[in-house]
């Protein structure tokens, strides 16, 4: 894995929206402070975090997307040179492809044949496309229907199509499995692995930490807008081998270790605590958790906590 | 091919149904308006010559005597085999004064329509795509100017610049004064036609503009928008692709919709331009207690209306897969 070349390597993102208060003030709205994730080229990293915590403004930034009132910070290094947003412009779609949560995000009233080729009628395109369909086990007639036309099953497979149309390098799934059984999401799955397999780097956004486990190569643990871990999936066989407390409590959360919960919430970005955001629910919380907590290497994984070791 | 049927059979006992009630609720209140069928019919003089013997023999002729119900059947009968009676002031068949009057209007009404609904489309589209932006406050400025600017008062003004300043368009009236019927040419009915139709179509476009733009801002913040742009569509692609798609199906709606105002504005500008249109009859029938022409209009225009509603209906079950291929929605 270490030979491999860096193909993403996020330093320190931050997103926060402006948003306007009564009168005329203004707020800073972090939705994102300090996210650390580095994706190497076949490798699969899954960015695991509760639902509602801001995830999918990870996959946004990254592309480009985010609403005209968020404002992005920190360094996104694509392939060793920075992501601007011209070269996020010139990318997207091509070589970063992002694979939507459900077919809401297709256009209802164009056929997914040409929606899949962005309305591109050159034989070569559609070449490409039945190719595609092809390995996929996708029926060429699937292009000429709507999207309230399809199936459950084919759902996921055109979605998948639609990341396969540029030359993926970078596949970045945004919540690929929601509401569906595990069967179908082994299948899903298997999809993305084998992007990775092939050479792609594949940055999985899920709030589900066993689906993450089984098909993953390494976890960044999401949490109040930060990255508060990066673990390899074999430190999640055992809790002891597991930095950040937040961390070993998803774990001690998994059916098979227990099931068993903490108590309190994740805090809204409005009334972060000062210093470590898990503080308050922490049970290792001493004086020092209210200062500024580094994200530090810790047996060949990072963490941000004072008290891991 | 089924479902069409029950949908096309659904829309015309509907249709029968609005006109039966339309002509039932204009013919009761022009029975209990102040207009006495007999005075208007012989003329005041004539009425006053005359002995009670005379009008209570004319009173039974023309069954004014007779009870609301049967005369409404009597009128209603006739109408239904295409009699609508005689027009008391143009003195002829009241189906031949509308069939003139309308081809007169057609134009004015089918220019405007034209000209709003692909002006109003247009401006809507890229006021939306470009929203927050300086050619986005334009368009909003404009569109909420017109959208509060009264119809008769824009005419007045369009007259004044075109017709009294600048004396390039003629001030009313649909052809030349003083003309032959044989020597008017198209050139001189266009000329004629041209500022009440600019009118209709100013008053016309605000409204389909500011619709237009709401859906399209609504497509902008869509999903399917936001994965278009992911997938590295440029704004062109993403109109091309999806803007334009989604946002003709609300507009055609819009527009076969906006057949009544145009209809209905046409009655202000066709009294202001003297053009002889059937706005200007509806108004001309109302004041000289013309009954028959008035009520004739009445239908003619509810079926008018009624027909570009179920046009919209049956355009958006082509246009739209989800309707034409589920059958759901019908």
């Amino acid at each position: 894995m270490d030979k491999k070349k860096v193909i993403l390597e996020i330093k320190n993102l931050s997103i926060s929206f402006q948003q306007y208060d009564k009168g005329f003030g203004r707020t800073e709205l972090d939705v994102i402070r300090d996210l650390n994730v580095t994706v190497h080229e076949g490798e699969m990293v899954a960015v695991v975090g509760s639902s509602g915590s801001g995830k999918s403004l990870l996959a946004h930034g990254i592309l480009g997307i985010l609403p005209y009132n968020g404002v992005i910070g920190g360094t996104i290094l694509y392939d060793g040179g920075e992501l601007t947003r011209k070269r996020k412009e010139q990318l997207r779609g091509n070589e970063i492809v992002l694979v939507p949560q459900s077919v809401a995000f297709l256009d209802p009233l164009m056929k997914i044949g040409p929606q899949i080729r962005k309305g591109k009628k050159d034989p070569e395109s559609k070449e490409k496309l039945n190719r595609i369909f092809e390995s996929y086990h996708l029926k060429q007639e699937v292009q000429e229907l709507y999207p309230f036309e399809l199936s459950g099953g084919m759902n996921r497979r055109v979605l998948v199509s639609t990341a396969m149309m540029g030359n993926p390098r970078l596949v970045i799934a945004d919540e690929p499995t929601p509401g569906l059984h595990m069967k179908m999401v082994r299948r899903v799955m298997s999809h993305f692995r084998e992007l990775a397999d092939r050479g792609a780097g594949v940055l999985l956004i899920t709030h589900d930490l066993e689906q993450a486990l089984e098909v993953a190569d390494r976890v960044a643990v999401f949490y109040a807008g930060t990255t508060v871990e990066d673990a390899d999936v074999s430190d999640f066989a055992r809790e002891e081998t597991l930095r950040h407390p937040y961390s070993r409590a998803l774990w001690r959360a998994l059916p098979q270790n227990g099931f068993q919960f903490i108590g309190g919430t994740q805090p809204y970005v409005k009334d972060l605590p000062e210093g470590c955001p898990f503080g308050p629910r922490c049970e290792q919380f001493c004086e020092a958790c209210r200062g500024e907590i580094p994200y530090r290497e810790l047996r060949g994984g990072k963490v941000r906590c004072l008290c891991a070791e | 091919m089924k479902h069409h049927l029950i949908f096309l059979s659904k829309q015309a006992i509907r249709m029968i149904l609005l006109l039966v009630c339309v002509s039932i609720a204009a013919f009761f209140l022009v029975s209990l308006s102040p207009v006495d069928p007999l005075q208007a019919n012989v003329g005041q003089a004539a009425l006053g010559s005359m002995s009670q013997e005379q009008i209570a023999k004319l009173n039974a002729y023309w069954g004014v005597d007779q009870p609301p119900l049967e005369r409404f059947l009597s009128w209603a009968s006739d109408f239904f085999r295409g009699d609508m009676g005689i027009s008391l002031l143009y003195r002829r068949p009241v189906s031949e004064v509308i069939a003139v009057k309308f081809a007169n209007s057609i134009w004015l009404l089918a220019i405007a329509w034209v000209v709003s609904g692909v002006m109003g489309f247009c401006l809507g589209a890229l006021a939306g795509m470009k929203q927050g932006t300086w050619v986005d406050k334009v368009i909003k400025g404009y569109s909420l100017v017109i959208a509060s600017t009264p119809a008769f008062w824009l005419a007045l003004v369009l007259l004044m610049i075109f017709a009294v300043w600048l004396k390039v368009l003629p001030v009313g009236l649909s052809v030349p004064i003083g003309m032959e019927a044989a020597g008017v040419t198209l050139a001189d009915r266009i000329r004629h036609a041209v500022l009440p139709a600019l009118t209709l179509s100013i008053t016309g476009i605000s409204n389909i503009t500011l619709h237009t733009r709401e859906k399209m801002i609504d497509i902008m913040e869509s999903d399917y928008v936001l994965f278009a742009r992911a997938r590295g569509e440029s704004n062109w692609s993403i109109f091309k692709n999806h803007g334009f798609r989604n946002v003709i199906l609300p507009a055609l709606t819009l527009q076969f919709a906006s057949i009544s105002e145009i209809f209905g504005g046409s009655v202000l500008v066709e009294e202001i331009f003297s053009y002889p249109g059937l706005g200007q009859a509806a108004v001309t029938a109302g004041i000289g207690s013309d009954v028959p022409l008035l009520l004739g209009i009445t239908v003619i225009s509810a079926a008018i209306v009624f027909g570009g509603n179920l046009a919209a209906n049956i355009l958006y079950g082509i246009v739209d897969p989800r309707i034409r291929k589920g059958g759901a929605g019908l």
